[in-house]
């Protein structure tokens, strides 16, 4: 898809030598922030078809870097999505945030996948594109809360990666400095390019939707939309279609396990050796930790607290 | 997390019915311009679902993240230090988020990267926009002088100035009043001066100025030397540069993220725009049309978030072992807030829409014209179109501020001893409100605008087609109460014009306006109860209670309350 219509500004971005692609995974997930009575199911678990689907903001954040980075030295955005056909949706909006392509990697056989099957499909997706500089991923998804696609992306690409990102300070003659969150502070890590980073919910905040790309792209579609309008169509066809589309660059490319160098067997849910055993509802108890300094003064302190609360005495 | 366009039914009720075919097809002329931008319109179809879409990102923005900066950008305000004027750092964000969206040129054409959305439609956003923070309307709906640069500037000015106001590197102000020059803005001073190339200058000082640190100034000045009236004032654009020292800012008691500035022009290089000695005569009455309904719409923000304000409070608040919205005294309160709300919203977007008519006319005509095409029906159209705005868009500002300052007042009220506190937002909201009233005409200068076309009854044609209608079951009540106000306005309006004292007449005249401005607004609510039976409730509480008022109304006429006047000085010690 090329963007040879982009919404026109006067004012375009400086454009380095240096110029950095980079590859957003990015997912839609179930909106767990509202969940009502009819979602849950009776064994405790979610109805994902009830939630409303949306897109999982530390991946948002992460377009964001990617969009920093292109605003800064230049280059290609390219967001990717493994997922069903309505995975679209968020590939529709990461065009709208400023992403200059997306792919919809989709195929039954990817239903059911774990994070190693998952990491897999993205991997060969990734090398597919190819031509990328960074691969950017929200720390975690809201839904699965494992924080290891991004990690296990990386192993699978053979390149180094910096997790939980905070800022990305500079890029140097292919050489990235990046500030990380650990424990109690930060470290900052210089990595060769190419390089995964996946990056914390407070990194940066999202950029609007831009009104101009929101009438251009809304009407973007994936191989599998285009399909669907022309079942209902006898008069159109698909090929056609396609052709129509990528021809106004509203085209979402669609890779399957015919389009990836992927071994069927890896994918979905036979290459998912992750098995739900049980669920069970964890209530966390317990509050804040309070110090207590090693003093007669700590010590009265703590035998106050602990008489106050009816503990002692 | 609120989208302020998703999460409001009533805007969203409005936004269905529109109606602005016509509008739309004046504006995009046949839907050419798709050919050359990926972002415009293929059908009216298709132009009704990026505004659609659009509008659902300024909610989003409004909601989501400038709603949540207004606490702080009302407590840090604009600042002024060393010459210079600061947005709060909230105001900072806001701005750059709606410039990343591309919000700041909404109605400006594509050829300067604007969005060429119907005015409507941007007042939809400015609404939304307001109720979020209305501060920020102040520099959000500045837009509109870059539509006056459009309109009367020549193309080495529009390519100029345009774009960067589209991608917001640039703001705007509409330097008008000065200290002796505030609703009488024939006896503005600056002056403006040629030096011996043609080139213009500009020398003095302007007072009040909202935005006046922007980068863009559009200025009224008296060009022509020896003059004293509005004849003597042309209308410049310049450039706030070192030459326009801002010199103080003002300490005001609301609207606090909007810099209020003094300013004086020393020796300013300035450009013309349009023709000498039109600068108040046409130019600023013409920016009056959309300035005026930008604060309505603003009025109607602020309003919006002060009735969900008290809403929220009334059901949470636990007073006699209940939540006070059961109180029947709350609660009668409540809808007497909403029925206000939804009345002005309905208001407000049928004199945008007419205001919208009039602008696309005016352009079309200017296009025919240049082609040398005859244009004698659009004329036709645009008298009557410009008849109707003229009433409406000061009606509309007098009625949609003057409740907005009665919709934050009862919010507060609702709230009791608590909502006099800085720590809930109905109090800000209430000092927001305050402005409304006040800045680009007084609602006392509104119904002196508006008064013209009451007194020459220009809905007449609408009334006697509206009283022929057959309504619905139930609403018939209501449409026969609509027809004995018309009496009752008619006899008021022979009272007046019969008493033949003009003294007399000026302080009826607001009497006068409020009866017609039941009777439009009536109209258009039994309009919609026949769309949305929810609306019947509406139009019911509003016609009843016009009725009511109505009658107050012509007591105070019919009984001369007013002829006291003569007295003044007696009564006023």
């Amino acid at each position: 898809m090329t963007n040879d219509k982009e919404p026109s500004t006067k004012y375009k971005q400086p454009r380095t030598k240096e110029m950095y692609n980079s590859i957003v995974l990015v997912k839609q997930v179930p909106d767990t922030t509202n969940i009502s009575g009819q979602v849950m199911k009776e064994d405790g678990t979610v109805n994902r078809s009830k939630l409303p689907a949306i897109f999982n903001f530390e991946d948002k954040v992460a377009l964001e870097f990617a969009l920093q980075i292109k605003d800064k030295y230049g280059g290609k955005v390219t967001a990717i999505t493994m997922g069903p056909p309505r995975a679209s949706d968020v590939l529709r909006e990461c065009l709208y945030m400023g992403a200059d392509e997306a792919y919809l990697i989709t195929d039954r056989k990817f239903a059911g996948a774990d994070t190693l099957a998952t990491s897999y499909v993205l991997s060969e997706a990734i090398k597919k594109i190819g031509n990328y500089d960074f691969v950017f991923a929200g720390r975690q998804a809201i839904d699965g809360d494992t924080a290891q696609v991004g990690p296990q992306t990386a192993e699978k690409l053979n390149i180094p990666q910096i997790t939980y990102a905070e800022e990305i300070l500079d890029v140097k003659n292919r050489t990235a400095r990046i500030r990380r969150k650990i424990e109690g502070g930060y470290e900052i890590l210089e990595s060769k390019l190419p390089v995964l980073v996946t990056v914390i919910k407070d990194a940066a905040e999202p950029r609007p939707f831009s009104a101009k790309r929101v009438m251009a792209y809304k009407g973007a579609k994936s191989l599998l939309e285009l399909e669907k309008m022309v079942e209902g169509n006898s008069l159109l066809y698909t090929d056609q279609l396609v052709h129509e589309y990528q021809s106004r660059s509203l085209f979402i490319p669609t890779l399957t396990t015919d389009d990836l160098n992927v071994d069927v067997e890896r994918c979905g849910v036979k290459g998912s050796p992750t098995k739900v055993f049980s669920i069970e509802s964890v209530v966390l108890a317990g509050g804040d930790h309070v110090r207590i300094e090693n003093s007669r003064i700590g010590m009265n302190m703590l035998i106050d607290k602990l008489m106050e609360d009816h503990i002692f005495g | 997390m609120p989208n302020y366009f998703i999460d409001n039914s009533d805007l969203q009720f409005h936004f269905k019915n529109l109606e602005i075919k016509e509008i739309i097809a004046l504006a995009e002329d046949n839907f050419e311009q798709a050919k050359e931008f990926n972002y415009a319109p293929i059908s009216y179809e298709d132009a009704m679902e990026n505004y659609r879409k659009v509008l659902e990102v300024v909610g989003d923005i409004a909601g989501n993240y400038i709603s949540q900066r207004a606490a702080d950008v009302d407590h840090d305000g604009a600042s002024f230090s060393d010459g210079k004027v600061s947005y709060a750092s909230g105001t900072q964000k806001n701005l750059q988020e709606l410039s990343q969206a591309d919000l700041m040129g909404m109605i400006l054409p594509r050829k300067y990267d604007g969005l060429n959305f119907p005015f409507t439609i941007y007042m939809m956003a400015v609404e939304m926009v307001s109720r979020a923070d209305a501060s920020l309307m102040n520099i959000f709906g500045l837009q509109d002088i870059g539509d006056t640069i459009r309109k009367f500037g020549n193309e080495d000015q529009r390519m100029e100035f345009l774009p960067r106001i589209s991608s917001g590197e640039h703001t705007g102000a509409m330097a008008l009043t000065e200290p002796d020059a505030g609703s009488d803005l024939q006896a503005v001073k600056l002056t403006a001066y040629q030096n011996e190339q043609g080139k213009w200058f500009l020398r003095g000082v302007k007072r009040f100025i909202t935005n006046g640190n922007a980068q863009v100034l559009l200025v009224l000045a008296r060009s022509e030397a020896g003059t004293k009236d509005g004849r003597g004032l042309s209308m410049f654009v310049c450039y706030g540069d070192e030459t326009v020292k801002v010199r103080r800012i003002e300490n005001k008691l609301g609207i606090h993220g909007s810099p209020t500035c003094e300013l004086q022009f020393n020796d300013t290089p300035a450009q013309l725009v349009g023709s000498r000695k039109f600068g108040l005569i046409k130019y600023v009455l013409d920016l009056m049309y959309r300035a005026r309904m930008g604060v309505s719409a603003q009025a109607l923000g602020i309003s919006q978030a002060a009735y969900e304000e008290a809403l929220k409070y009334a059901k949470e608040r636990r007073q006699f072992g209940k939540a006070i919205y059961n109180i029947p005294v709350i609660s009668n309160m409540l809808i007497d807030m909403r029925v206000m709300l939804e009345s002005n919203r309905s208001l407000l977007y049928s004199t945008a829409k007419c205001v919208d008519e009039k602008e696309k006319i005016e352009d079309c005509i200017e296009k025919l014209k240049a082609e040398g095409k005859s244009f004698a029906e659009k004329n036709t159209r645009l008298k009557q179109v410009t008849k109707l705005a003229n009433l409406l868009t000061p009606m509309t500002k007098f009625v949609l501020t003057e409740a907005s300052n009665k919709i934050t007042y009862d919010a507060l009220q609702i709230h009791g001893g608590t909502g006099y506190m800085k720590e809930f937002r109905v109090e800000r909201l209430a000092r927001d409100a305050r402005i409304t009233n006040i800045y680009e005409g007084t609602s006392q200068m509104q119904v002196v605008a508006a008064s013209g076309g009451v007194i020459n009854d220009v809905l007449a044609e609408f009334y006697i087609e509206k009283e022929k209608k057959e309504y619905k079951g139930g609403l018939t009540k209501l449409a026969n109460h609509l027809k004995e106000i018309r009496l009752l306005f008619l006899d008021c309006l022979k009272y007046v014009l019969d008493k033949k004292e003009t003294s007399f007449q000026d302080v009826a005249a607001k009497d006068l306006v409020e009866l017609y401005s039941y009777l439009h607004i009536g109209y258009l609510l039994l309009d919609e109860a026949e769309k949305e039976s929810r609306k019947v409730f509406i139009a019911n509480r509003y016609i009843v209670g016009a009725m009511a008022n109505a009658r107050k109304n012509v007591e105070a006429i019919k009984n001369e309350l007013f002829s006291d006047l003569l007295h003044a000085e007696k009564i006023l010690l």
